[in-house]
């Protein structure tokens, strides 16, 4: 009999579609050169906002992707979803026909506001104009597994699906369960990652809300930061287990080692250290690593005054003395924050650091906090030799999720 | 007239405040402070909400920089003098 416990999950595949580029290798370059995909939001309403800067997908035509018949059906965080799902299985060379792997293969995806445009919509439809009908597929759009359903059934995917939603943290946490059906033999290959768009009027009106947005530019550790910046997009991962992707001849990307979740039961959306300091040691103990394994850290890091502080202090108490050695930014000063898909795009920073040597910066930092005195990797990407990488979430909700990655 | 209509901007600020940090209306003076009544971040971002519900007016805050930002938020002395300002530069 197999021994479970042996079983190791690697990457094999990735794809990706968000504002820095509409393929992974796109938006890994937009990294690598430091480059924003932050600038003037554009959509209906967006004069009545306040808040009117975003990490918006660009130049992009669904009429190119999809057809008729899909895009009645696909709200945009499905179709984000769905290019990047289609890029990183043709990456990976798998192909979904036998019966048994597919049985042995799902799709587990994070997301926190699902079909939101899609509502947002077709409220207005019913509330603003008066209208008294809506249309037949309203509900299988926005639902927030219709994006996980859709990449199932376009490649024959049978195994475990199913949607995680954790606000911020969705995309970890999807990904650590497609980790652990892998690891406890459930399944054999998961595509996962996360998709997000809530860039529209309604999604961007409720977070004006909080207070909590920047109207000038995301800033992670820069003492000048005030406020973080939303980004929509994809990125889509193959997770795969290690025998499997051998006996293939896979090309695998890095090994998943470590995954661990916390919750800070404290505050809705207040960070509290003591959860993230617990969720990082637990991802390095899941990992059986040592913290002074790890060479870079993709941060949360979402620009606020209260997380950059809160994930700093976090860092020096999980890393010790090494927390000045090892590296840490956060690219959502380039695609901002992608909410329930930030995680996912986040990876493949890490994915990045661990195959090419190749760190991605933060950008636009302009001036140094002392709460924030870590190698922030400030503006220019580095070269440099990774062989663990840590990537945090940190969700409002206290709701944590850390994964860890080794080089192959 | 309505009540309110007659009640001042410093009523009708501390109100707000007692309504927010469960305190009697005698506890507030204009010489209290957020932290003295209890009222911490994510409290005083209702507050806002409150005031500008309240006032009808749109006021400059941010969470992330609160302490520094235009809105004076130091005393409630300073917040009933930064909310008449707001409604008198409306009136203008």
């Amino acid at each position: 009999m197999t021994d479970l416990s042996a079983r190791r999950v690697v990457i094999t595949g990735q794809g990706a579609f968000n504002a820095l580029g509409k393929t992974a290798a796109e938006t890994c370059d937009a990294m690598k050169n430091g480059r924003s995909g932050i600038g003037p939001l554009d959509f209906p309403g967006v004069e009545r906002l306040s808040i009117r800067i975003g990490g918006q997908v660009t130049g992009y035509d669904p009429a190119e992707f999809f057809s008729r018949q899909q895009l009645t059906l696909f709200d945009p965080f499905t179709q984000f979803a769905m290019i990047a799902a289609g890029e990183a299985i043709t990456q990976s060379g798998l192909e979904f026909e036998d019966a048994e792997l597919s049985e042995r293969s799902g799709v587990i995806l994070g997301t926190s506001g699902g079909g939101l445009q899609t509502q947002d919509e077709n409220y207005r439809l019913v509330y603003e104009e008066g209208k008294n009908r809506v249309h037949p597929f309203v509900v299988p759009r926005l639902m927030n597994n219709s994006a996980a359903s859709h990449v199932s059934m376009a490649h024959n995917l049978q195994g475990p699906t199913f949607t995680v939603a954790s606000a911020c943290s969705s995309s970890n946490h999807a990904m650590g369960q497609a980790f652990a059906l892998i690891k406890s033999g459930q399944a054999d290959v998961i595509v996962t990652g996360g998709s997000e768009s809530m860039l529209c009027f309604g999604g961007i009106k409720a977070w004006e809300g909080l207070r909590v947005m920047s109207k000038d530019g995301c800033r992670p550790f820069s003492a000048n930061r005030n406020g973080m910046v939303q980004g929509e997009g994809a990125a889509v991962f193959i997770f795969e287990d290690y025998e499997h992707a051998r006996a293939r001849g896979a090309n695998i990307l890095a090994e998943v080692t470590g995954f661990a979740m916390s919750s800070d039961a404290s505050d809705i959306v207040t960070p509290n250290i003591r959860g993230a300091i617990r969720a990082m040691r637990g991802a390095l103990r899941s990992a059986g690593l040592n913290p002074e394994s790890v060479g870079y850290i993709n941060a949360h890091g979402t620009g606020t005054a209260a997380n950059d502080r809160t994930e700093c202090a976090a860092v020096r108490e999980v890393f010790g003395v090494h927390a000045d050695n090892l590296m840490i930014s956060s690219t959502k000063s380039m695609h901002g924050h992608l909410i329930g898909g930030t995680g996912a795009v986040e990876l493949l920073a890490c994915v990045m650091a661990l195959r090419e040597g190749v760190v991605a910066p933060t950008i636009n930092h302009e001036e140094f906090d002392p709460e924030c005195d870590l190698d922030v990797v400030p503006n220019e990407a580095r070269e440099a030799r990774v062989t663990a990488a840590m990537s945090n979430a940190f969700a409002f909700g206290g709701l944590n999720a850390v994964l860890l990655l080794t080089a192959v | 007239m309505s009540d309110t209509a007659t009640l001042t901007v410093s009523d009708r600020l501390m109100d707000i405040l007692a309504e927010q940090a469960i305190v009697d209306r005698s506890e507030i003076s204009p010489s209290s402070t957020l932290e003295d009544l209890g009222i911490d971040s994510v409290a005083l971002v209702e507050v806002i909400f409150s005031i500008e519900e309240t006032f009808d007016i749109a006021v400059p805050f941010n969470a992330n920089e609160a302490e520094s930002g235009e809105f004076d938020i130091s005393s409630v002395g300073g917040m009933i003098k930064a909310v008449e300002d707001l409604i008198s530069s409306r009136n203008d």
